[in-house]
């Protein structure tokens, strides 16, 4: 008796095995059986074999649904959509995600729920009295389990209960699911959709999926008219069916067989090709603006250490990477609040490297005022020795800094433009360090104190201002952005201890050319610099932009020595 | 006898030089003498190893001595001059690599091996008549030279001076990095030109090639240093120092300041150029890292260990640092970087005419 017992999870595994095995069988038997009917009189067909079941109420349904076979769950998916019943949607997109789990107590009934779990909690919503349960662990729940059909099948579902949702947003997104897969029993439910429907974007996207459906009509009219609707619409799936009526078979033969109708076609596609290569410039200019963006960012800080004090600091670039490491270190201290530890490791990284800074200042570079040429050397020693720091004592290989879930995706505005939300919240971090920047230098007393001591030192100390100590300040305040800019940078690429390197000369040629001294120019001149590569990259490629734009700068640099915006009065000749 | 009257009259008063020059022709000579005449078990028998080692810190004194030049004579601070070093010895790597012939893995007459990987099926026009020695010795001049006139012209006459010069040099070295490693350039980019196999038809591995190559590189150096020394000694040289101290006021009385400094930068580049084009068949390869930015800045810090504006203490320093590169990179390859590093700081701190102004000093306190 024991040694069954025992063996018995073996044997129901068997079993499974064999019932999976034996389940493509049942659905051709099936298929072939309703093959004369189409898939309509199919699912009615199996609605009415659930209802033969006598399976009237909800969890009933969900209890059977725990445990069906695949097949057997696509036709009770098929019964439950066609219900009203509060918390089917829920279950549905539940069991769609993967979060929907079953429990069976002692009494063989069985529960659905739909699980979220949090760290340790566990919060349970069951679709049928629509109450949230909360537990500790996951004990006695089972996942019911899902495939690709049936996953196509709920997705379909799901977008058809959305159709009903009050929010532009889901209602377009429901539209765009049910367009992959058009068959009757859509295009009525559409149609349907889109006598009642008074958002103009959502009238949009079905009048689309009917007008794809309306391509395959034998009217030729209806054809015409759907092109009409379709001309210029930059769907990919758009593009591809009208373009599929350009084709010709193997005989040369158009497939169109109507004139009027290729003709139609080719203008749609010529419309859309024009909106695409708009829609890629768009998405070139924003490419453009956010690699202007990451350089303006390293370049920033050394508009202050450059442009203000006139100090060639070539450990900027390590500074922004202490800033990136810093951010590095904060993921590590706070592993479970990735979101948090990026904003905390902004002004982390502001005083660390903004420490460093004050240190290279008040140990080196103070000495060095007056000598440009020898500050130069001595702050690339020091860049040498914070790279080989950094390699010390976080090995020479590159670092990941993990990006949080609300900066991770994709901005869809359409299937040809969308832009990666990383790059987006850097562009705008970009405007925010600007903003404070150039507060902070404008409307505070040390913002003033350092435009006094910058433009005449001598005059500023019997003013009483402390010159020494600005200098110091001031050095860290722009190695404090530099830190800040490492923090944005390590979201965009990996944390090394040669990421430094690649940024020192770009920022030395932003500054340069936006004017030196001038924070405005550096924004403008890194901006410009950026878009200028990216609109130069897609004619001669990456590596031949960055080559043009060094080779304009040093050509610019020629004509106009100031840069783009030149300092003007007595100050000017300093430089 | 009247050349060694014009060089006595030009070393007069140059303790310096005279020891250097005289430490060059012990060394020109005596290491290869040494090498062939002693046998391997003495001490003094110099290796080939320290022989192409010694040849290697002797196109790095060229180098720095070029750079010195212009940076301790006229303030000129390059920090492209690797840019000028790279491309003489480009020149010289595609003269040796059309030498190599049928002997290339893939056997090609015309092309060389990385231009059949690429399947190009002909040379590019720039690779044209470097079969030919004399020619490619003339663009192991004309190229850096050329590039020097340009770049210089656009750079002086708009009167880019001080740091701004320097980053725009380094612009310039950074930006023919990049170029040199694209494929399309036709200088075999990543891996760079190697693989050389002889000069002028002699063997580049035998010992005798390697001799004649040490001595070619010691007599380039001392004739790069008298040439130097010249330049700085002769009037043309005042004015270039005086440029150096007070450059409106060279120009106030008078002085095509520009024309001064242009002068100068292209022969400086050249002679880097004539140093990269030893480099490269001794050491058996060029490639796009000769141009990074930290070996020319590196280049900048032998000058300043050394002493700038004496231009044996340009030799010293390239000398030392590339002696302390060498021990370090072999026993403690980590402490190289901080090493390197901490020199850049000391030697501006407290060094500012670096080991000959030390030297300089100690000699005054104790007369």
């Amino acid at each position: 008796m024991n040694s069954i017992v025992a063996r018995l999870p073996q044997t129901g595994s068997i079993i499974a095995l064999l019932c999976y095995l034996m389940w493509p069988m049942s659905v051709h038997a099936e298929s072939g059986a309703h093959a004369d009917n189409g898939g309509v009189a199919e699912s009615f067909a199996q609605e009415e074999r659930v209802q033969e079941a006598n399976h009237d109420d909800f969890p009933a349904l969900l209890a059977e649904l725990a445990t069906a076979s695949f097949p057997r769950k696509v036709a009770l998916v098929n019964e439950l959509q066609l219900r009203g019943w509060p918390g089917v949607r829920d279950a549905l997109a539940g069991l769609l995600e993967g979060d929907l789990y079953y429990q069976q107590d002692d009494a063989d009934t069985v529960r659905v729920y739909v699980v979220s779990a949090q760290g340790d909690a566990v919060t349970l919503f069951d679709p049928v009295t629509q109450q949230i349960l909360e537990r500790d662990a996951m004990t006695g729940l089972r996942r019911i389990t899902t495939n690709n059909p049936l996953r196509r099948n709920l997705r379909g579902a799901v977008a058809r209960f959305d159709l009903q949702d009050a929010s532009p947003a889901v209602r377009r997104d429901a539209v765009a699911e049910l367009r992959r897969g058009l068959d009757d029993a859509t295009i009525a439910l559409l149609r349907a959709q889109q006598a009642h429907e008074t958002h103009r974007g959502v009238a949009r996207d079905i009048d689309v999926a009917l007008a794809l459906h309306d391509l395959e009509d034998a009217d030729v009219a209806v054809r015409l008219a759907a092109l009409e609707v379709l001309s210029g619409e930059l769907g990919n799936d758009v593009y591809n069916r009208v373009q599929r009526l350009l084709a010709t078979d193997a005989s040369g033969e158009p497939l169109e067989p109507d004139a009027a109708v290729r003709q139609m076609a080719g203008r749609a596609i010529e419309r859309i090709e024009q909106r695409r290569s708009f829609f890629g410039f768009l998405e070139t200019l924003f490419f453009g603006l956010s690699f202007g963006s990451v350089l303006v960012l390293a370049a920033i800080g050394l508009a202050i250490t450059f442009g203000v004090m006139g100090v060639i600091n070539m450990a900027h670039g390590e500074l922004i990477m202490i800033g990136a490491y810093t951010s590095y270190v904060v993921q590590l201290l706070m592993p479970n609040q990735i979101g948090v530890a990026i904003l905390v490791a902004v002004p982390a990284a502001f005083m660390v490297s903004g420490l460093v800074g004050v240190l290279i200042e008040r140990g080196v570079v103070r000495f060095l005022y007056g000598r440009p040429l020898e500050t130069l050397l001595a702050t690339f020693g020091i860049s040498l020795i914070l790279q080989q720091l950094v390699r010390t004592i976080f090995s020479p290989l590159n670092r990941q800094v993990q990006t949080p879930d609300w900066m991770s995706g994709l901005l869809r505005f359409n299937d040809v433009f969308a832009i990666t939300y990383n790059r987006l919240y850097v562009l705008i971090f970009m405007f925010i360090v600007f903003a404070l920047l150039w507060l902070v230098m404008h409307r505070t007393s040390l913002g003033l104190k350092v435009r006094a001591v910058s433009q005449n030192r001598a005059m500023a100390r019997a003013m009483g201002v402390r010159s020494d100590r600005i200098d110091a300040l001031t050095f860290g305040l722009g190695s404090g952005i530099a830190g800040v800019a490492g923090v944005a940078l390590s979201l965009l690429t990996n944390v090394g201890p040669n990421m430094g390197q690649a940024y020192i000369i770009d920022s030395f040629m932003v500054v340069v050319f936006g004017g030196v001294g001038n924070l405005w120019g550096t924004l403008i001149g890194g901006l410009s610099l950026g878009l200028g590569t990216k609109l130069v990259e897609p004619h001669v490629g990456a590596v031949m932009a960055k080559i043009l734009m060094l080779v304009f700068i040093i050509l610019f640099i020629q004509k106009r020595k100031q840069g783009l915006f030149p300092q003007k009065g007595r100050s000017a000749e300093g430089h | 006898m009247s050349d060694r009257s014009v060089l006595s009259r030009l070393m007069q008063h140059d303790l310096g030089s005279r020891i250097f020059l005289g430490l060059l022709l012990l060394v020109g000579a005596g290491m290869p003498l040494a090498h062939l005449l002693l046998p391997e078990s003495s001490f003094l028998h110099p290796s080939t190893y320290t022989l192409g080692l010694v040849g290697k810190y002797m196109t790095y004194a060229l180098l720095a001595i070029s750079i010195d030049l212009i940076w301790g004579y006229c303030g000129i601070l390059s920090l492209g001059h690797t840019a000028f070093f790279a491309l003489g010895g480009y020149a010289m790597g595609m003269y040796l690599m059309r030498q190599i012939g049928t002997r290339g893995v893939y056997g090609d007459p015309v092309l060389p091996d990385f231009m059949v990987f690429l399947s190009w099926d002909s040379l590019p026009w720039y690779w044209l008549g470097m079969d030919m020695f004399w020619f490619a010795m003339l663009m192991v001049l004309l190229i850096p030279g050329l590039l020097a006139l340009v770049f210089g012209w656009l750079a002086f006459r708009s009167r880019v001076a001080g740091v701004y010069f320097s980053i725009i040099t380094q612009a310039l070295t950074f930006a023919l990095m990049l170029a040199f490693f694209r494929n399309e350039m036709g200088f075999g980019g990543n891996n760079g030109l190697t693989d050389f196999k002889d000069i002028l038809g002699y063997d580049l591995q035998a010992t005798s090639t390697r001799i004649g190559l040490f001595v070619v590189t010691a007599v380039a150096l001392g004739l790069g240093y008298i040439a130097c020394h010249w330049i700085v000694r002769s009037r043309f040289g005042r004015v270039i120092t005086a440029i150096r101290d007070g450059e409106g006021r060279a120009r106030f009385m008078g002085y095509r300041v520009e024309h001064y400094k242009l002068w100068l930068f292209v022969f400086s580049g050249m002679l880097a150029g004539v140093a990269g084009a030893l480099y490269v068949p001794q050491v058996g390869i060029i490639n796009p890292g000769e141009f990074a930015p930290l070996n020319a800045i590196e280049a900048v810090v032998w000058v300043a260990v050394g002493g700038r504006g004496t231009l044996y203490g340009a030799v010293m320093g390239a000398v030392l640092v590339n002696y302390m590169k060498t021990y370090f990179t072999v026993a403690w390859p980590e402490a190289w970087l901080y090493a390197l590093g901490t020199l850049f700081v000391v030697v501006t701190l407290f060094l500012p005419r670096g080991v000959v102004g030390l030297l300089e000093s100690l000699r005054r306190r104790e007369r």
